[in-house]
């Protein structure tokens, strides 16, 4: 495992455009800690985004997440790329000849996958948790260490879509057509959930959208916004109260464990198959 | 003889199109192998298939003594297949460090190897910017990492400049010359006349011929000659047991032999009957020729 992740590290660490995506992304998850620096200072109105609760713990960790999660889209492109510029530099063909199996090459780029995954996880926990405790109201460590779940949430999140992406990569072969695909396919489930939504009711579409790929990964976090203090606050003086479920659910996890090893092994069967 | 590579009924298709038709064949250490064909006669295709990156539609074949997998077994092979593929992003020595991560061997090596292309001096320069010479040249060093037990090579010169055929013929017979076994797959008769011992004749696919390039048809080869007496000299062939078709054709006989028979004692016979020489010479059909006639005739 330590070799073929070293071979995948070999080939991304010479790549000018990986590089800059990669440090990009990172450079982007620590600018979640910007958000602290929000403030009007209009005369009688003060607002100081930080001051609003969203780096309270323990909901620091659910919001946090939640917005990490948006830039995961730099890492994807890197990930497509990764895929289909083996194809395109037939480079792949040439790993193959040198003796790497199909099921390693497979394995080398999940591998890495996982290894992004968790490198993103502990960033978001370790700025996460500076945020938290210069702005937190509560610091006892029981509060800080509840609703941890959103982080695993996260990891799984990230190795779903990226799982998706490589499967997309090894399935259009190019990395332009594979990120539009993407975006097509956000499309179609989009189009999928009106359909269902139009024929029958709400929560029948909800139930049945539950089980496709990309909604899958989005329920997992869901939009902290409507659980700040502040918000519920401001619809309670309007008379309106959210009754929102905010958990992340075992089963939600599972889908999206399952749609993983799906895209591998889909990927790995198509590898197979195919001859180039 | 030790076995390095046995192909047996090996059957490739293509949709509706038959690649590789039924094609047995073993390839023994120490020999250096040609497969002949014309373009689209199945050798890319077999060696894919050998390779790892081409699916077979039946039969098998398996390297060394068949107990390893094909994917261990290839890293004790070394093989460059049509084009050179690298990272272009990645200079020389980085491409052939990953290649040493993919076989799992010593880095040590990627130096002693470009040195024997002559590359050294254009290690860290990117892949993308090499001549196609270059880079022909670089998947040679890329295929000798490993000190391979078998070295194949599909179309080595395909696209070269004379010069870029010339330094890549000149590498080959120093690594034959040092007792590794090569699989050169060409289309270029000359050029695997000039290396290989043994040779596999495809034709759309199918086997024509496998064994010793000189015993690839039966022939005793023929004479040129030339003499004052020529119309004699025609006659006594004709009228001799060994020779079978004589041709004359600016005045230079060409007579060819149904038995062995030496040019010295030749020489001497025609010398007793009153024949003198101004020219003889004893040839065997090149390559190109017995090729042809084997073509053609099935």
């Amino acid at each position: 495992m330590y070799r073929l992740l070293n071979i995948e590290f070999q080939k991304l660490k010479h790549s000018r455009a990986s590089k800059i995506l990669i440090i990009t992304y990172f450079v982007l998850l620590t600018s979640i800690a910007l958000i602290a620096a929000i403030k009007f200072d209009i005369g009688p109105i003060k607002f100081h985004l930080a001051e609003m609760g969203i780096f309270n713990f323990p909901y620091i960790w659910h919001f946090n997440s939640y917005i990490a999660a948006i830039f995961k889209l730099f890492l994807a492109i890197v990930i497509v790329s990764m895929m289909a510029n083996e194809y395109s530099n037939k480079t792949l063909k040439q790993n193959l000849i040198d003796g790497l199996s199909k099921k390693e090459f497979i394995l080398s780029k999940f591998y890495t996958v996982i290894v992004f995954a968790l490198i993103s996880t502990v960033f978001l926990f370790v700025v996460s948790m500076i945020l938290g405790l210069c702005f937190s109201n509560y610091t006892e460590l029981s509060i800080i260490f509840s609703d941890m779940e959103f982080l695993l949430a996260f990891f799984i999140k990230l190795v779903g879509f990226f799982s998706f992406c490589l499967f997309l990569g090894i399935l259009v072969k190019r990395s332009a057509f594979a990120l539009g695909f993407l975006f097509v396919w956000q499309f179609i489930e989009g189009i999928a959930f009106g359909i269902l939504r139009w024929k029958t009711d709400a929560e029948t579409a909800t139930s049945v959208m539950q089980f496709f790929p990309l909604n899958s990964m989005s329920n997992l976090i869901k939009q902290p916004f409507s659980r700040l203090s502040a918000v519920q606050s401001v619809a309670n003086q309007v008379g309106e109260k959210f009754d929102f479920d905010y958990a992340v659910h075992w089963y939600e996890i599972a889908i999206v464990l399952a749609w993983t090893a799906i895209f591998i092994v889909l990927s790995y069967r198509l590898l197979k198959m195919r001859d180039l | 003889m030790e076995p390095i590579l046995t192909i047996n009924n090996l059957t490739k298709k293509f949709g509706y199109l038959t690649a590789v038709k039924d094609l047995s064949f073993t390839i023994n250490k120490g020999n250096v192998y040609g497969i002949l064909g014309p373009n689209g006669s199945g050798k890319s295709t077999t060696l894919g298939i050998v390779l790892n990156v081409v699916n077979k539609t039946s039969g098998d074949f398996h390297w060394f003594d068949g107990k390893t997998s094909t994917h261990n077994a290839l890293k004790k092979v070394g093989a460059i297949i049509e084009r050179p593929n690298f990272y272009p992003y990645m200079t020389a020595y980085q491409n052939l460090k990953l290649v040493c991560q993919i076989k799992e061997v010593d880095y040590s090596k990627i130096e002693e190897k470009l040195e024997i292309v002559e590359l050294l001096d254009r290690k860290d320069s990117k892949f993308s910017t090499f001549s196609l010479g270059m880079k022909q040249r670089l998947a040679i060093a890329s295929a000798l990492l490993n000190d391979p037990e078998i070295l194949i090579l599909d179309e080595p010169t395909n696209g070269l400049d004379p010069k870029g055929i010339h330094q890549i013929r000149e590498i080959i017979k120093e690594i034959a010359s040092n007792g590794t076994t090569i699989l050169l797959a060409s289309h270029l008769l000359d050029e695997v006349e000039k290396v290989c011992t043994h040779v596999v004749v495809l034709r759309k696919g199918e086997k024509l011929y496998s064994g010793r390039v000189d015993e690839m048809i039966s022939s005793y080869g023929f004479f040129e000659l030339k003499c004052d007496k020529q119309d004699e000299l025609v006659t006594f062939l004709e009228s001799h047991g060994s020779f079978g078709t004589v041709k004359v054709k600016d005045r230079l006989i060409t007579a060819f032999l149904n038995e062995p028979l030496e040019s010295a004692s030749f020489n001497k016979l025609l010398f007793e009957q009153g024949f003198v020489l101004s020219h003889l010479v004893q040839r065997k059909e090149s390559l190109e020729e017995q090729f042809l006639t084997l073509t053609n005739n099935k």
